[in-house]
């Protein structure tokens, strides 16, 4: 067990915890920030994406240990009334259907416009290429980031 | 208007005069999602009054509708509402929906299964509605002296158009939930309805994209404890033991017992089906010390006996039959390819199906497979429990609930009023999520623990302790005279372990002559419902070889079917029934030909088309896509879709477009095998789920405009998209694709 110092959503929160624990589970389980989400636990489905920084990666692979002073941002701290470009062409586009994958699609979707603010087909599917939907939601998912590119706050 | 007897589901319109007062919730306070926010709760009214099981009205207008059923991606917890509302007569933004407990006196068929939802609720979700806009107008005839005729209703508001009067409906709830409900109530002209048909978005949208705890893996109790099973690693083994020395001194780790999920002598119900009955159960205070503990974890297993097990089927017995062994997928499929002819059941037969073979001009054959899958809900299986002496608590997402509670209640030997189920959302369902043993387990866990557990399936887990869609193979002849016109069809066709026939579909009742014939085989796999169950096969083996045939022909794919649909619908066979509606059927494949621009040849894109009818409903589709560097792009679908009204209909689109999605993932890249009894994949690094990139660019989506009552959605779409990619498949590479999945090299007859 060790001490870590997250900053995570603009917090510093404290953990007295294994250091090989994925950071997944740190939020989840001792966090109770319970929006990103368990799919895989390999970096296959992309339900767990968070941003390391600017970057969209996969919590359920990143220990705990590895933060260090990085900020990380979860669906819950993507906006504070939760109105990012990206959520509210969500919304308008009506995406989701069983939800589940959504806030990983969506922390995917926002990293993709913050480094690239208006994405062609092909760079979309290469971004989004890690994110499983099990509903099938992909043509409204990528019209959704369509819609959120290039407005602002993206 | 028509009017009808408010006796489907009459109990839950029926109300104790206790109902009506203050801070009635129904419970629903376990999750921090269902709390309101701040400006909700400024708004808040001082009082809610109950009208009926369905809704209650505050004293402000504000209308609280619970939904009865499952939500699992289908938007039911949008479009059962919507029914209510608009028969109720109120604006849909002064609507609040919750979804409801389970609760058998105030709602009947609360199940996700079998595109059923709308359907079966059409009816009593109007009932409700309407009802309460009776006794509303009854409330306010008494208050204004006046004749209950003379009284309308819009938005939430009674209007007295002679006297002038007029108030809302937060008014007079108090009146109308202390008057009787009527006996009769009049429903809505469908040309009046102002909600349905209209699209809503889903209510739990900005819960979803703000990552609120909407799933029952996300529940969260004080001093809640994780638990995770370990099984045995084959089927065709049972545990014999378990050595926990190094897992149980693990940091974290609070116990490791074996629960059996059924006591020896139990009779099984349809829904009770359980691979492994004993499993090891790790506890621990988090996942991952749980993940670790089960790494280390020991087992001894040992071969099951053959056996052979009474089940009831809603009060229908039958003998189940599992073999022991440890079995392989190559064994399977030889298994089904030389079934003894002594095994096989006729089901159907028209006319003089062998003469007509012998004086066909040409005989088209051909054998199709499909293997076992794995239904990967994106959320794993979890069930949230805390049972004590007197009662259990249950959080979670299933289909079933009714059904798991009478499990439960046979198994913990407590009554069902002593069981409270929660319905969480469901991350995905597609028929797993009927089979509800998790929610027994956590029972047994939490009782064994004396304490508040939530049970999750690691993705392995998940996908290697399944419940699986069976394998199938069918084999078709079909028969064609010099003329070119389909006399005689013949479908042979089974399973591992059930047979996927429906003798009644299409052809059956378009050609004279027809057989169809099936048969079963055993195993210790379990198997359950997927995805429109045995459709999702049926409509790829059908309309491919369909395809084959009008080729043989000579003719145009979509014009050989609606000869076909021309013939059932003229000339019908005496004394035979079908399934389906051939006008039904014929319309939506003449939608889809005119939406696709069929005819038009010049995009250079290879076209295929396939149609289906399953859950009561009729879908048609035409894929269109390039071959590429050995890959398939999919360009487009257009999809054609008679469900009879469409209650929320961008939301119905989205459903089509993912059955679309799904069903070209599942026939691409969806399999899964097994050596010696163990699953040759266990997560999404081998068991290849379709991405983004591989969908079609774009999905274009039609309904057939209906005032038919709405039937089944979930599903129709996802069965024929199979055959339409299969078709368009062969136009871009001229090689057939019969055996599922379709991107694996062998699977391509060459």
């Amino acid at each position: 067990m060790a001490n870590f110092n997250l900053k995570i959503n603009g917090k510093t929160q404290v953990v007295d915890i294994d250091p090989t624990t994925p950071m997944l589970w740190v939020l989840r389980d001792h966090l109770k920030l319970v929006g990103t989400k368990y799919g895989c636990g390999i970096a296959q489905c992309g339900a767990c994406t968070v941003h390391l920084g600017d970057n969209a990666v996969r919590s359920c692979q990143l220990p705990v240990s590895a933060v260090g002073e990085q900020e990380i941002t979860t669906i819950e701290g993507l906006s504070e009334n939760g109105d990012h470009p990206v959520q509210n062409a969500w919304m308008e586009i009506d995406v989701p259907q069983c939800g589940y994958c959504q806030a990983g699609q969506i922390m995917s979707a926002s990293a993709l416009l913050k480094r690239n603010p208006n994405p062609s087909d092909e760079e979309i599917e290469s971004a989004m290429n890690g994110n499983i939907c099990r509903c099938g939601t992909y043509t409204r998912i990528k019209k959704a980031i369509k819609t959120a590119a290039n407005t602002e706050g993206v | 208007m028509s009017t009808v007897k408010t006796k489907i589901g009459r109990r839950s319109f029926i109300k104790s005069s206790a109902l009506a007062g203050g801070g009635m919730m129904l419970g629903f306070s376990w999750l921090a999602s269902c709390k309101m926010s701040p400006e909700e709760v400024n708004e808040l009214p001082k009082e809610w009054f109950k009208i009926n099981g369905y809704l209650k009205i505050a004293d402000n207008g504000q209308v609280t509708i619970l939904s009865p059923n499952p939500e699992g991606g289908q938007n039911v917890k949008t479009s059962m509402p919507m029914i209510v509302a608009d028969e109720l007569g109120v604006d849909w933004k002064d609507v609040i929906v919750e979804q409801a407990p389970l609760n058998t006196d105030a709602f009947t068929f609360q199940y996700l299964g079998g595109s059923q939802s709308i359907r079966r609720g059409w009816e009593g979700l109007r009932m409700a509605g309407a009802s309460a806009r009776a006794m509303l107008i009854a409330a306010a005839a008494e208050t204004w002296q006046v004749s209950q005729e003379d009284i309308t209703t819009e938005g939430g508001f009674l209007y007295h158009k002679k006297s002038g009067a007029s108030t809302g409906y937060g008014e007079l709830a108090s009146a109308a939930a202390k008057l009787e409900v009527p006996e009769e109530v009049q429903l809505k002209d469908i040309g009046d309805f102002k909600i349905i048909g209209t699209s809503q978005k889903n209510v739990d949208g900005q819960k979803i994209v703000t990552g609120k705890p909407l799933f029952g893996i996300d529940t969260h109790r004080e001093g809640m404890l994780i638990a995770m099973i370990v099984h045995p690693p084959a089927f065709g083994l049972k545990l014999k033991s378990i050595d926990d020395t190094e897992a149980r001194n693990m940091p974290g780790i609070k116990d490791i017992f074996t629960i059996n999920v059924f006591n020896d002598g139990y009779e099984k119900a349809f829904f009770d089906t359980r691979t492994f009955n004993e499993v090891a159960v790790i506890v621990g205070d988090s996942t991952w010390e749980v993940m670790n503990a089960k790494k280390a974890l020991k087992l001894e297993c040992e071969p099951i006996e053959s056996s052979t097990d009474s089940r009831d089927r809603f009060g229908r017995k039958w003998q189940e039959h599992t073999p022991a062994g440890l079995e392989n997928t190559s064994v399977h499929y030889a298994q089904m390819d030389a079934i003894p002819s002594k095994r096989v059941e006729v089901r159907r037969r028209d006319g003089d199906p062998d003469t007509a073979f012998k004086r066909a001009a040409k005989i088209i054959e051909a054998t199709y497979t499909a293997p076992f899958l794995a239904h990967n809900c994106m959320e794993p299986m979890n069930f949230f429990a805390d049972v004590t002496a007197e009662k259990a608590e249950l959080i979670g997402p299933l289909q079933k609930p009714e059904l798991t509670e009478q499990t439960l209640s046979a198994r913990l030997g407590m009554p069902l009023e002593n069981i409270d189920i929660q319905m969480t959302r469901l991350g995905g369902g597609y028929g797993r999520r009927s089979y509800a043993h998790w929610l027994v387990e956590a029972a047994l866990i939490s009782q064994k623990m004396n304490a508040p557990i939530k049970l999750v399936y690691s993705r392995e887990d998940d996908m290697t302790d399944g419940i699986y869609r069976p394998a199938y193979q069918a084999k078709f002849r079909a028969g064609l005279d010099a003329d070119n016109k389909l006399i005689v069809f013949h479908v042979n066709t089974g399973g591992i372990p059930q047979s996927p026939l429906h003798q009644d579909r299409f052809p059956a009742g378009a050609v004279d002559n027809y057989l169809a014939e099936d048969w079963t085989i055993d195993t210790n796999l379990t198997v359950g419902s997927f995805r429109a169950p045995s459709s999702n096969f049926m409509a790829c083996a059908e309309q491919s070889f369909l395809d084959e045939v009008a080729e043989a022909a000579g003719k145009d794919p979509i014009d050989f079917r609606l000869e076909l649909l021309d013939r059932a619908i003229t000339n019908p066979l005496e004394g035979k029934t079908n399934d389906y509606d051939p006008l039904r059927y014929a319309g939506v494949l003449k939608l889809v030909k005119e939406k696709s621009n069929w005819g038009n040849i010049d995009s250079g894109l290879s076209k295929g088309v396939a149609a289906y009818f399953c859950h009561n409903s009729y879908a048609a589709q035409v894929l269109e896509m390039r071959w590429e560097n050995n890959q398939p792009i999919i360009e487009k679908v257009t999809c054609a879709v008679d469900c009879g009204i469409v209650v929320n209909p961008d939301a119905a689109i989205n459903l089509a477009e993912g059955g679309i999605v799904d069903g070209i993932g599942t026939a691409l890249y969806g399999e899964l095998t097994f050596v010696d009894g163990v699953p040759q994949k266990n997560n999404f690094d081998t068991y290849r789920m379709i991405r983004m990139g591989e969908a079609p660019k774009e999905i274009d989506v039609h309904f057939i405009k209906s005032d038919v009552s709405p039937t089944g959605l979930g599903e129709p779409t996802y069965p024929p998209i199979f055959a339409a990619l299969a078709n368009a498949l062969y136009q871009a590479t001229g090689r057939r694709h019969n055996h599922q999945p379709f991107l694996t090299k062998e699977n391509v007859i060459g």
